[in-house]
């Protein structure tokens, strides 16, 4: 391995590394190897960007394009942590619940949430509630199994001093199990919200007539390959920004919940 | 704890059990669940036979498989193999993860779904777009965890082979590769499941074969038995290559107890 560099050459290094990315870009799409309506320049991507924001594409200015995908991933997403983490939490606590639901669960497991678009379309039309489904299938799992791999982790002794002293199953689980489990949950809520951003957009390109996997389709079959990287930009940005607040919640929860 | 397995074996297979004799009720027998909204098991044998002979959306069974794990395989081992050494020098070399962090960074919050348009855009409907696609979502575990792994090995024992006097190549090829082999096959593991994620979703958004053609033609048709087929499929075959990657990871790694 080589010496540690200096901070300043890290500094260096990643500002030519930036550099770099942007004028192999322009380069070749300036180069006119390729033509613009295929590969077009950082600029004209910038300017798409703003014409977009202004003018309606598809129905819709880009905000509202976002805000209708930021709507449906919130829901889809809400319903499977409101459900996932008090079943797995609940499979943790009752032998019983684990043994019935574990061969089900691994017996779905491998399905692709995609794979579930036609069924979600079919049951749910493809409005609002078929997305809702697929962000679902896709960010349910995690939250089964962190939780569950949660309760299973709490320290043995503390559910048992607990009983000693006279809690009730409730009690346990209220007090006990779920702050154990916590640090468990919200990393699996990370990677759940990850994975249901990531449904989200494979629902919005196949099914659905708002949002911005839609704007990319339309932009698709026009041609339009800036509107097309503009919705990547958007969706890279939220999907980032998702990231962040939950990386932020989850050091905020790891160093309370540590020194226990 | 033979006890305990075997107690565990009943309620899983009688839970399956129940939930086929369900199924079976709910769908056949009371019709409580219409045609139109899920298949019967009868249905769903029939779209099977179907596919079997004479075939749907384009092909008989066997192709539409072959098609579907081929583009998978093909994209999945192009990726692992730019990745992990990609990963692994980043995990060298510092100041080489310094200039090419920033590009991932740029890059890696866009999902893998995301890049479909575009590959449709640069390279049409047919196969070559659906590989691009795929070795981008197929990359970034791969290079991400080799990087990792790298990163993890215990500096004492880079310093003891160097100490007993390991040339560099030694030492990437005898430390730090079998140091960073189970990061390494991790990633794949995500790699893995990230193809056919994306397979599907690629298949679905447009494609002229494939088990995600077979589902879309199928959603068309509004014909739940053949849905489900598709759906089958495709989970038995992502399930088929993920023990495959198993079955490698323990050659790869006969040290290391199985998990």
């Amino acid at each position: 391995m080589t010496r540690r560099p200096g901070i300043a050459e890290t500094a260096a290094l990643t500002a030519a590394g930036f550099a770099f990315f942007f004028a192999v870009w322009w380069g070749v799409a300036a180069s006119g190897w390729l033509p613009r309506a295929v590969l077009p320049t950082p600029s004209d991507v910038a300017t798409t960007f703003m014409a977009l924001i202004r003018d309606p594409f598809a129905g819709y200015t880009f905000q509202q394009h976002l805000a209708a995908s930021i709507g449906r991933y919130l829901m889809g997403f809400a319903l499977a942590a409101a459900i996932g983490v008090p079943l797995g939490l609940l499979m943790g606590w009752f032998r019983i619940l684990d043994d019935v639901v574990s061969p089900l669960f691994e017996a779905v497991r491998f399905i692709a949430p995609l794979a579930w678009v036609p069924f979600a379309a079919l049951w749910f039309g493809t409005g609002i509630g078929g997305p809702i489904m697929i962000i679902f299938s896709g960010a349910f799992p995690p939250c089964v199994v962190s939780a569950y791999r949660g309760a299973k982790l709490v320290d043995q002794r503390l559910i048992e001093a607990a009983q000693t002293h006279g809690a009730g199953s409730l009690r346990v689980i209220a007090e006990v199990l779920v702050p154990g489990s916590l640090p468990s949950i919200i990393s699996g809520l990370r990677v759940s919200a990850g994975l249901g951003w990531q449904s989200l957009v494979g629902a919005e390109l196949i099914v659905v007539s708002a949002g911005v996997g839609y704007l990319m389709v339309q932009g698709q079959s026009n041609l339009a390959t800036a509107i097309v990287m503009c919705g990547m930009i958007g969706i890279g940005a939220v999907g980032f920004a998702i990231d962040v607040a939950l990386r932020f919640v989850e050091r905020r929860i790891k160093a309370q919940w540590s020194p226990a | 704890m033979a006890w305990r397995l075997s107690r565990r074996a009943a309620i899983g297979t009688a839970t399956i059990g129940a939930s086929l004799l369900a199924w079976w009720l709910l769908t056949a027998v009371t019709g409580i669940v219409g045609p139109q909204r899920f298949p019967s098991p009868a249905e769903t044998w029939a779209a099977l036979a179907q596919l079997w002979d004479p075939g749907y959306a384009g092909g008989r069974l066997p192709q539409q498989v072959y098609h579907s794990l081929r583009l998978v395989l093909l994209s999945f081992l192009a990726a692992s193999a730019i990745g992990v050494p990609l990963g692994m020098a980043m995990g060298l070399s510092r100041r080489f993860e310094a200039f090419i962090n920033p590009t991932f960074l740029l890059l890696r919050p866009i999902p893998p779904l995301a890049w479909i348009p575009l590959a449709i855009v640069w390279f049409g409907l047919g196969d070559g777009g659906k590989i691009f696609t795929i070795c981008l979502a197929a990359f970034v575990p791969a290079t991400i965890n080799a990087y990792v792994g790298v990163r993890n090995i215990d500096p004492i024992f880079l310093a003891a082979a160097r100490v007993h006097g390991a040339s560099s190549a030694q030492l990437v090829r005898d430390v730090i590769l079998p140091g960073a082999l189970p990061l390494i096959f991790t990633g794949l593991r995500l790699s893995l499941q990230a193809s056919w994620t994306t397979l599907v979703a690629a298949e679905l958004v447009g494609a002229f074969f494939g088990l995600g053609r077979v589902l879309n033609v199928a959603y068309q048709d509004i014909f739940p038995g053949m849905i489900l087929v598709g759906m089958v499929l495709v989970s038995l075959a992502g399930a088929a290559t993920t023990m495959a990657l198993a079955m490698v990871e323990r050659r790869a790694i006969p040290w290391r107890a199985p998990l």
